[in-house]
């Protein structure tokens, strides 16, 4: 419930006096409240919770992680003491990062709120 | 977003994971909070690839777990009474309360109905002008804003027959009372990466500089998990213990002002029970004054309810810590998601359900009840 997802926003409108957008969650497309946002624009990228986007995403910000965790690896190969690297990957590196569909199963969204909305 | 898929890039988790495996050198235990991020790491068995000697503890950051058994009562006896549509997201249906959820109330007859939004409920009170509408706002500051939007738009708009059932939580708070508690081995905290979308950065340097803890804001992604524990380890390894931001793409120091605002407007502070845990002073949020007509406790009268917890349920102590879901003994047996003792093995972020969901029951020990056929509820 807490969880919120991110969202590209496709049009946007208005409701009852307020500012709302159609979003695309991946494919699922909900309605969404821009209050908190007024100045979202169709193309960006928010967080979206129960209805109601909450923050842009900033891609640039995003850029600069991915990019930081790329340059790790190479700064430790410079800098790094390579016995230390190799006893690491000795203890955790046997390539089994576990992103393995036999240990991800969907997480439980509950039959019974599925069976909640269909009656 | 388009980066999604690369913040699951096993070749960056490697290297998170090696930078964490060479940094460390003693042992260290890191609380996440929210239970979202419980869930990543444990789909994803994160806390089995960090050095041994850095320990994850799940936090309280679940909602639905720590929402009091008293408003849960109070949910059951609001939604059986005639003419009231009582609104929920779905978590809370199979929550248990005295005896009952509010699933048990519906097949009685209760008119319960399961939203997507708070504004879903205010158009089914637009729909249903001879019915009592009833929503129950719980939840942390991420859920906060859409709930207080939702009764600043029923007065505005004029709607009488639409309230809230209010039993809003705060994570600062509750960072202080893990703190502060006799027992407590936290020394990092992983903070909610969207609960500071919202509320920005503010409260939290002075919670880590009086308890000398490192706080790193983050992300729900793998990697976020990884940056998150190899930028709290960093700093334990270096006596540091300020706040930092690894959730820069979704997190402003200032959070969100539009929110914070209206928060303001809508709620004020006060003393909240959080379930299996106790009362946290100024832990959680109630209707303010000016939309008091809004509160359905008032509105209901609902008082004098009597409570009464499973006295095996052990779900208190996982969520301050103190143990893990595999140590308790109804888990998997006489506790499972189809047969739920308390809210931690029935909500989606519920600790217990991670641990139940994802087969990590290799870490249980020895047990011979066989476990249901099927862990999914």
């Amino acid at each position: 419930m807490c969880l919120a997802v991110p969202g590209r926003v496709l049009d946007i409108g208005e409701k009852d006096g307020t500012r709302m957008a159609t979003v695309d969650f991946g494919g699922v497309v909900k309605e969404v409240c821009l209050e908190y946002l007024p100045d979202l624009q169709v193309g960006e990228y928010a967080i979206v919770h129960v209805g109601f986007a909450l923050q842009r995403l900033d891609e640039e910000s995003a850029k600069q992680t991915l990019e930081l965790f790329a340059q790790l690896g190479m700064l430790q190969e410079e800098f790094g003491d390579p016995w230390e690297r190799a006893a690491a990957e000795a203890g955790a590196g046997d390539g089994d990062w576990p992103f393995a569909d036999d240990i991800a199963q969907q997480p439980h969204t509950g039959d019974a709120v599925q069976e909640a909305q269909q009656q | 977003m388009k980066y999604i898929e690369e913040f699951q890039d096993p070749e960056l988790a490697r290297r998170l994971l090696d930078d964490i495996h060479a940094t460390v050198t003693r042992p260290w235990a890191l609380m996440e909070v929210c239970g979202g991020q419980t869930h990543t790491i444990i789909r994803h068995g994160i806390d089995q690839l960090l050095p041994e000697q850095v320990e994850l503890i799940h936090g309280p950051g679940c909602p639905v777990c720590v929402t009091p058994l008293e408003v849960i009562d109070k949910a059951l006896e609001i939604a059986s009474r005639p003419g009231v549509i009582f609104c929920s997201f779905g978590d809370m249906l199979r929550v248990p309360g005295t005896g009952r959820d509010l699933f048990q109330v519906r097949s009685e007859g209760g008119d319960v109905r399961v939203v997507y939004s708070p504004l879903d409920a205010l158009r089914i009170a637009q729909q249903n002008p001879a019915r009592e509408v009833v929503f129950f706002g719980i939840g942390f500051e991420t859920t906060a804003p859409p709930n207080a939007m939702t009764v600043h738009q029923a007065k505005k708009l004029g709607i009488p027959n639409f309230s809230l059932l209010v039993s809003h939580v705060r994570v600062p708070p509750a960072i202080e009372a893990i703190m502060t508690s006799p027992s407590c081995r936290v020394q990092a905290f992983l903070a909610a990466g969207h609960v500071c979308s919202v509320m920005g950065m503010g409260e939290y340097p002075e919670l880590a500089a009086r308890h000398r803890v490192p706080i790193v804001v983050t992300g729900f992604e793998p990697l976020d998990i990884l940056e998150g524990v190899r930028r709290a380890v960093r700093q334990l390894e270096r006596g540091e213990h300020t706040v930092d931001n690894a959730y820069a793409r979704a997190v402003r120091p200032e959070g969100n002002p539009a929110a914070l605002a209206m928060l303001e407007d809508v709620f004020e502070v006060t003393d909240r029970a959080w379930r299996g845990i106790g009362v946290i002073p100024a832990s959680g949020w109630r209707l303010s004054a000016r939309y008091r007509d809004y509160d359905a406790e008032h509105r209901f009268s609902v008082t004098g309810i009597a409570t009464q917890e499973p006295a095996e349920c052990r779900s208190g102590e996982v969520l301050q810590g103190l143990i893990k879901p595999h140590e308790c003994e109804a888990f998997g047996t006489t506790c499972t998601p189809r047969t739920p003792l308390g809210a931690t093995m029935v909500s989606s972020e519920g600790a217990c359900a991670a641990y139940y969901l994802y087969r990590r029951l290799d870490l249980a020990p020895a047990r011979t009840a066989p476990l249901e056929a099927s862990p999914v509820v």
